[in-house]
């Protein structure tokens, strides 16, 4: 079930990396810095979780096709190096804003009692709503992504767009448009993401760079550029990391960075890959 | 110009000699503290001029290089704390452990692709430092000291052991310089460059970029390893979070040749410099530092590419280190006389994926030789068309050049 | 140039393009006229792509005057251009590989203008493309792509179209084809500026053409006022 949370996580980082190329290092901070505007949300207008996210989706929209827009389409092109540089000033940047501005103390929001509620599965299993409703969210949420992408207009000029810039900027196609509602899309996913982890977990300004690693596992297990591969990526890691856990909080987390080095050596183009 | 301008680098050349000479004779000239700060830069001078031959020359991003530091200081610890081993010699048997550990994080990470490779050394560097959290002996999750024994060894009296541990930190950060330098000027530092200009160009020449690539990475290991190890006399402590801090050893060396200038051999030393007079001016603003810092580097990156260097190179005829080849007076004149100043392409295969060779004598100048073979002092520049060919030409005014021993005239 | 700006489609007036320090184009006069056909000619890098890329707006460092119905467009974005009425099909074709050759075509569709030429008279154009509407276009042979190309730029209802070596790495029966269909293009008013490095068969469907060397043009008129050997000549520079 864990899986489902790290879809969430993995998809906006999906996007951004297959679109436009490059791997927002930030892409963890910026989950981060939803949960802690989510925080702001829910505690000083006293607002639901649920309607707290749905508000901070329009919003997360334009921030992302604002960053994209203005910022970071300055550094978009061969260079690697120099998206690299940004994001992870970008990343410092959020980090230490949130710090100063938050404290370092974990953070959490009530889910309320979808929080502790359990489904009985029968032979003495029982899951948490609350994780099942994050796995369903998951999976809507890629099924949504795919919808957009293959039976859309705009999804395909995205793809077009991913596929080869330089011959989209000659036929018209404003890559630059384009790119920014890519990076507003992959930001509305960020927010949904937040709005869950927000509930399922603490978080604090340092939270960030383990978000990222995990969707960047996740995508790279899954396939780069397949959707429905993050969500068995997801799911893959976030067993790895269950099994680990038994142990303690340091097993959990190298439990997956181990399946990922092994399938990285075994199968490195992922399990579903689309290139 | 050129007597002004020589004159100046030529003085900025003479002020580099001397100031490395008063380096090398740091413990008699400054204090204690100073001698504390010059060892601490010396240290990450070596991290920084690694890191920016990996990115700047080698073209490959790392986010991990870390791991390597923190592999250095623990294996290091181990050998003398635990094994007994003599400290002196502990010092490259961890950077030798280093190396060891880099072959498998290299076949690793090298299925990756630029900016997912930088990334995946960023999980080996966790993973490494997740996994030295549970290493008893070492202290586990809170690390333990450097013992007293071991710390005495390198000088009873402070002031020695200062000194000491300043003249290995600076030996090193020498070494470093010295191979990178060597490196670049040899016969894989060319084809590096090359690589970097244009990859399939440079392999379809003869640069076995694998191999340059595999070598960068392997032959920084050990000197990462070393000054983890160094780092840890300084500290005197070894503890997962510290020994494989992402934050020390990895962002602040990323900033720091970002903003000296990457690709450059000056760079690092430049920002190195320009990062400690940043602390030291800054020095009570907790979080504001790193934002400044991160702040600055991406101004410096929109502004001039190549860092405060390059807005140096601006003003200066030429490196101060030079770690480019020129071509030879002789060889110029003669190919001045077989071709003409424009540009012409000779396409084997129309507007396909062959390429055309040119090579460059000196910006405007073009020659084709299709038979061309890589020479050892110089390097063959593949461009597809003669409009490419010289905009890099333009762009590389002193860097890059000649190409076959006999060159063909152009076909009327 | 003695005919006004306003009544020719296309009119590029002392053009120069930059490469660096390095002139790729030369203050170069060209001039296209509604139904009409004119043919660039050249050897590789005299800068005839760069022509067309500077017309389609995706060259920056431009000087001089492109007019095209009577407005400047230096400057414009390409979008902002091709939805005035100007397409270019690209050199080496340029699909978009994993999209549908039905995608492709759309693209074309919603970048342009809005007119008379639909997907019915694509598929009625290129049968073969009718048959392969779901297929990825990167599974295509070069002839076939070459078709989407043409049928891309055709939806978007330009009032100049622009082809960048079409012919290029195709066996000449698909050629032959392609070139089929210029004349029911002409018919519908559209200009046409074609760049090919295939001297014969531009020349043989060309109303006027320019010869471009080293970013100048060193000839300019009429086929039929011309021989073999003095448009050689003007090729090569000789």
């Amino acid at each position: 079930m864990l899986g489902g949370l790290y879809t969430l996580f993995a998809t906006g980082l999906s996007l951004s990396a297959g679109v436009m190329r490059f791997v927002n290092i930030a892409h963890g901070d910026f989950i981060v810095l939803a949960c802690y505007a989510l925080l702001l949300l829910t505690t000083m207008l006293g607002l639901n979780p649920a309607i707290a996210t749905l508000a901070v989706l329009p919003i997360a929209f334009a921030f992302g096709f604002g960053l994209q827009r203005f910022l970071l389409q300055h550094v978009v092109g061969d260079n690697v190096l120099l998206v690299i540089l940004v994001t992870f000033a970008l990343s410092i940047i959020i980090e230490n804003g949130l710090l100063e501005g938050f404290g370092a103390d974990p953070q959490k929001i009530s889910g309320g009692w979808m929080e502790t509620a359990t489904i009985a599965l029968g032979h003495g299993i029982n899951v948490g709503v609350f994780q099942v409703v994050t796995f369903a969210a998951a999976v809507i949420l890629v099924a949504a992504l795919d919808l957009l992408l293959y039976r859309t207009g705009i999804g395909a000029k995205i793809r077009a767009v991913s596929d080869d810039v330089a011959a989209a900027n000659l036929i018209g196609l404003s890559s630059v448009r384009i790119y920014a509602i890519a990076m507003g899309i992959s930001f509305v996913t960020v927010g949904v993401a937040a709005g869950f982890m927000s509930i399922w977990t603490n978080f604090d300004p340092a939270s960030g760079p383990t978000r990222l690693l995990i969707a960047f596992e996740v995508i790279v297990l899954g396939g780069l550029g397949s959707l429905w591969g993050s969500l068995v990526g997801g799911v893959v890691l976030g067993v790895a990391q269950s099994i680990g856990g038994q142990f303690d909080i340091a097993w959990q987390i190298m439990a997956g960075h181990i399946v990922f080095l092994i399938v990285l050596a075994l199968r490195p183009q992922g399990l579903f890959p689309k290139y | 110009m050129d007597l002004r301008s020589k004159l100046v680098l030529n003085g900025a050349r003479v002020a580099f000699v001397v100031a490395v000479a008063a380096m090398a004779a740091a413990p008699f000239l400054f204090s204690a503290t100073h001698i504390v700060l010059l060892t601490e830069f010396m240290s990450m001078l070596v991290l920084a001029i690694m890191w920016n031959l990996l990115a700047g020359h080698a073209d490959i991003v790392t986010v991990g290089q870390h791991a390597f530091v923190g592999i250095g200081a623990y294996a290091f610890f181990g050998f003398t704390a635990l094994w007994g081993l003599n400290p002196y010699l502990a010092i490259p048997l961890g950077g030798l452990v280093a190396l060891v550990i880099s072959v498998p994080t290299m076949i690793l990470v090298f299925r990756l692709r630029t900016a997912y490779l930088a990334i995946g050394t960023w999980v080996v560097a966790e993973l490494l430092m997740l996994a030295a959290g549970k290493l008893s002996a070492w202290g586990g999750g809170s690390g333990t000291s450097v013992p007293i024994s071991i710390i005495l060894s390198f000088g009873s009296t402070r002031g020695d052991r200062l000194a000491t541990i300043y003249w290995l930190a600076f030996g090193l950060a020498a070494v470093a310089m010295l191979v990178t330098y060597f490196l670049l000027r040899s016969r894989i530092g060319i084809g590096l460059t090359a690589m970097r200009d244009n990859e399939e160009g440079a392999a379809a020449i003869g640069v076995n970029v694998t191999y340059a690539r595999a070598l960068c990475f392997l032959g920084t290991a050990p000197f990462l390893g070393m000054a983890g190890a160094i780092i840890t006399l300084q500290k005197l402590r070894i503890a997962p979070p510290a020994s494989f801090s992402i934050t020390d050893w990895t962002v602040f060396i990323i900033f720091n040749v970002v903003i000296g200038g990457i690709g450059s051999f000056e760079g690092p030393i430049i920002g190195t410099v320009f990062y400690f007079l940043l602390r030291q001016y800054l020095a009570g603003l907790g979080a504001w530092h790193l934002i400044l810092l991160g702040g600055f580097s991406i101004v410096i990156i929109l502004i001039e590419k190549r860092g405060l260097w390059g807005l140096v190179r601006r003003v200066l005829s030429d490196d101060l280190i030079p770690i480019a080849h020129k071509p030879s007076a002789a060889f110029v004149t003669a190919t001045k006389a077989a071709s003409g100043p424009a540009a012409i392409a000779e396409t084997q295969e129309p507007a396909s994926s062959a390429f055309v060779r040119l090579i460059f004598v000196s910006p405007g100048l073009t020659m084709i030789s299709p038979t061309a073979r890589w020479w050892s002092r110089g390097v063959l520049l593949v461009e597809r068309d003669a409009t490419s060919a010289l905009r890099i030409a333009a762009i590389h005014q002193t860097g890059l050049f000649v190409g076959s021993q006999s060159p063909l005239p152009i076909p009327s | 140039m003695t005919t006004t700006a306003a009544s020719l489609l296309l009119a590029v007036e002392g053009l120069s393009v930059f490469n660096d320090k390095f002139r790729a184009i030369d203050h170069v006069d060209i001039s296209v006229g509604a139904g009409e056909i004119v043919s660039i000619i050249g050897a590789n890098g005299a800068g005839k792509s760069t022509l067309l890329k500077a017309i389609i707006g995706q060259d920056d460092r431009v000087e001089g005057k492109i007019s095209f119905a009577g407005s400047d467009i230096v400057g414009q974005a390409t979008e902002t251009i091709v939805a005035s009425g100007i397409m270019l099909v690209p050199e080496g074709r340029r699909l978009f590989p994993s999209l549908t050759v039905e995608e492709n075509l759309r693209l074309g569709w919603s970048v342009g203008r809005k007119g008379a030429i639909g997907f019915a008279d694509v598929w009625r154009q290129f049968p073969i493309l009718a048959e392969r509407r779901m297929q990825k276009a990167g599974s295509l042979s070069g002839g076939q792509q070459q078709m989407v190309a043409l049928g891309r730029a055709l939806l978007a209802n330009p009032r100049l179209l622009l082809c960048d070596e079409i012919s290029l790495g195709l066996a000449p029966k698909v050629v032959n084809e392609l070139y089929a269909l210029v004349p029911d293009i002409k018919r519908r008013g559209i200009g046409i500026l074609i760049v090919e490095q295939d001297i014969e068969r531009s020349l043989t469907v060309a109303d006027r053409f320019y010869c471009l060397l080293e970013g100048k043009v060193t000839l300019a008129g009429r086929p039929g006022d011309v021989t073999r050997d003095v448009v050689m000549k003007h090729y090569f520079g000789l």
